[in-house]
């Protein structure tokens, strides 16, 4: 479960002065479903899930992630989550294995409980060939596989996923694509960020539309269809951010 | 903090660093081969050089004196001087290096010496080089030994004994031991490498660690375990400083071993009197290897521990701040002039250590080592110089668990 109440992150930039990158976001993500964030380069949503992930602390406004806020308890919700961004990247120089005991260590679980979970995170991805290989020499889909090892070793309530698909090939985009949807046919509460429409229609439950850090519409697939009278995901995204000149003008800045 | 944590992350960096060529580089194969190997061979060279040009004999030239044939005979006899045929471009010869000197001996100079008093002989040499000045060393040899046969002949002339002019000699003799003479030489330069490679061997992991690892864009992986990030911090702070001290300890290791086999194969060709009387000579060329206080080298190594945590620290901080490894060697490699700065001015022979200046990091232990090197324990300086340097390591790291605490930091884009 997630919950977020008027969530609110401003930085400071030399040339631009105070940029509200996130502003009054509130939003709400229940087990066994996955909610979609969808946006446009720039709109706030890595910068959202940053703050659901306690990578970044609101300025203002509160959330808690699987029962825990996340300014107060913010370790307790990180041991909560796992987090997949296009952006977290595996050390190269340990394999894969090494990899993964390194972040069940970090969540605290003994050696023999890592164990037991790699062999079988490794039977259900089809990792046991490249276990024992270093992590630079993977393809994109073999790092992958071992970045989503990585955020079940602790076998996490929250999913968080910020554009996991971004520069993948089709074929390892399709199986995250299975793998996010597996995650919430487990129970698990998933959130997806992504500016791709065919994504968002293939798995989310609910969709909340960003721009310009606000949320500007959500709701589930067919009532968003409803409400602007659009079938085309397209279609609907750029008449709930007011209009094609406000996509142009987002993605300028 | 929680102390499984930062062990666990320390172990994994270690690990990381222990499989990087680069790093091996600088923290194990430099300061093990490369800092001994250029202590040695500079030392050697300079050493070979200047006794080579010692041994050289001076091409010299006699600018006029026809009519002091006696002088002139003496000096072209004299066997550590080589006398040249006149030539009306000496001046060009000097400046070119082909000729070291040329001497003028004044008209009438031995005419005058029998009547009383000559004009002086007047010496042309090229001012700072060394050769030129081995050469003006010889001239003033043979003059100053022309001038004492001149005053005894002239006092047996008249019947008076030599010690008239010269009532008395002085002589001197060296009472310190050898290891006081090797401290005194070597104490500027043995804290001077500690303290620079203390520095090199933090840079490469500090930077990895920190620009590197948000370059990679494993950063934001780590960030997301439920760790705290003071034990993220120190975990990695402690292998910026192994490898700040690995680099210092196998350095000083492989310093100390070279230095005894130097010694020993040096001490079965000559006596050890005569060690201490080569070590003196080698000062200006630095070329043997005098003997160390091996106390001494245990208390440099643990004054410099707080300093490798400043080092480790403050690297640490500074390239945090980089968003990639080659921006981080940008702000860290200007560091190492204010690092060398302290360090050389302790190496000055003349600062000695004060109150005031213990309080002066880097150069305090500079100057501490110095004198532990050559056996003086100057407590109440070492108790200032290790609690200041231990405050100020304490500042430096607090310093680096704040800044990775800083959001705008850690995620600079």
């Amino acid at each position: 479960m997630i919950e977020a109440h008027e969530l609110t992150k401003t930085f400071s930039d030399k040339k631009r002065g105070v940029i509200t990158a996130v502003d009054r976001v509130s939003f709400t993500c229940r087990p066994g479903q996955i909610y979609g964030l969808l946006g446009a380069n720039g709109a706030g949503k890595t910068t959202t899930l940053r703050l659901v992930a306690t990578l970044l602390q609101p300025t203002s406004g509160r959330a808690t992630v699987a029962g825990f806020d996340v300014v107060r308890d913010a370790q307790s919700v990180r041991a909560n989550v796992g987090f997949l961004a296009a952006s977290t990247a595996l050390y190269g120089r340990l394999t894969a294995r090494e990899m993964i005991t390194y972040f069940g260590r970090l969540n605290g679980m003994t050696d023999a409980a890592i164990k037991a979970r790699i062999k079988q995170l490794s039977a259900e991805l089809d990792m046991d060939e490249f276990l024992d290989r270093r992590c630079d020499k993977f393809s994109t889909g073999m790092k992958q596989k071992t970045s989503i090892a990585r955020t079940l070793i602790h076998d996490p309530a929250v999913m968080v996923f910020d554009e996991p698909t971004l520069g993948l090939d089709v074929m390892t985009a399709r199986a995250i694509v299975k793998f996010v949807r597996d995650c919430r046919d487990r129970g698990k509460t998933v959130i997806y960020s992504t500016h791709i429409m065919s994504e968002v229609e293939k798995l989310c439950d609910t969709v909340g539309i960003i721009h310009g850090g606000r949320l500007v519409a959500e709701g589930t697939l067919p009532e968003l269809r409803a409400r602007f009278g659009e079938q085309d995901m397209e279609e609907v995204f750029v008449k709930a951010v007011g209009g094609e000149a406000a996509v142009l003008a987002a993605l300028k800045n | 903090m929680n102390f499984s944590n930062v062990v666990t992350v320390y172990l994994k960096e270690l690990k990381d660093t222990l499989r990087d060529r680069r790093a091996l580089m600088s923290m194990v194969i430099i300061p093990t081969i490369v800092m001994p190997a250029l202590t040695f061979g500079v030392g050697k060279i300079a050493a070979g050089v200047v006794s080579k040009a010692r041994q050289e004999i001076p091409a010299v030239m006699v600018l006029s004196g026809e009519d002091s044939p006696g002088v002139v005979a003496g000096l072209r006899q004299d066997k550590k001087l080589r006398l040249v045929a006149t030539a009306a471009d000496w001046k060009d010869q000097i400046s070119d290096k082909k000729l070291r000197a040329a001497v003028r001996i004044p008209a009438g100079f031995e005419a005058g010496l029998k009547a009383g008093a000559a004009e002086p002989v007047i010496i042309y040499n090229y001012d700072g080089e060394l050769k030129s000045g081995f050469s003006v060393n010889e001239l003033e040899r043979y003059f100053r030994a022309l001038r004492d046969q001149t005053v005894t002949a002239r006092l047996t002339e008249r019947g008076l004994p030599a010690t008239l002019v010269r009532p008395f000699e002085t002589k001197r003799e060296n009472v310190a031991a050898p290891e006081k003479v090797g401290g005194n030489l070597l104490g500027g330069i043995v804290p001077y490498i500690i303290i620079i490679l203390c520095f090199t061997g933090a840079m490469y992991p500090a930077m990895d660690l920190t620009a590197g690892e948000k370059e990679r864009g494993t950063m934001e992986t780590l960030l997301c375990s439920p760790v705290a990030r003071v034990d993220l911090v120190l975990g990695k702070f402690l292998m910026v400083l192994t490898g700040s001290l690995s680099a210092m300890i196998l350095s000083l290791t492989s310093m100390t071993l070279s230095a005894a086999v130097a010694g020993m194969v040096f001490a079965a060709k000559t006596g050890p009197a005569q060690m201490a009387a080569m070590a003196s000579q080698a000062q200006g060329a630095g070329g043997t290897m005098p003997m160390i206080d091996p106390l001494g080298l245990v208390g440099v190594v643990a004054m410099v521990l707080p300093v490798a945590v400043l080092f480790s620290a403050l690297i640490f901080t500074v390239a945090l701040f980089a968003k990639s490894y080659k921006e981080a060697q940008s702000y860290v490699a200007p560091m190492i002039f204010i690092v060398i700065l302290p360090a050389v001015l302790g190496m000055l022979p003349g600062i000695d250590l004060n109150a005031r200046l213990a309080l002066v990091p880097i150069l305090n232990l500079s100057l501490v080592c110095k004198e532990m090197l050559s056996g003086v324990w100057h407590w109440n300086y070492i108790v200032i110089i290790f609690g200041s340097s231990c405050v100020y390591a304490g500042i430096a790291l607090a310093l680096a668990v704040r800044m990775f605490n800083r959001e705008d930091v850690i995620f600079r884009a």
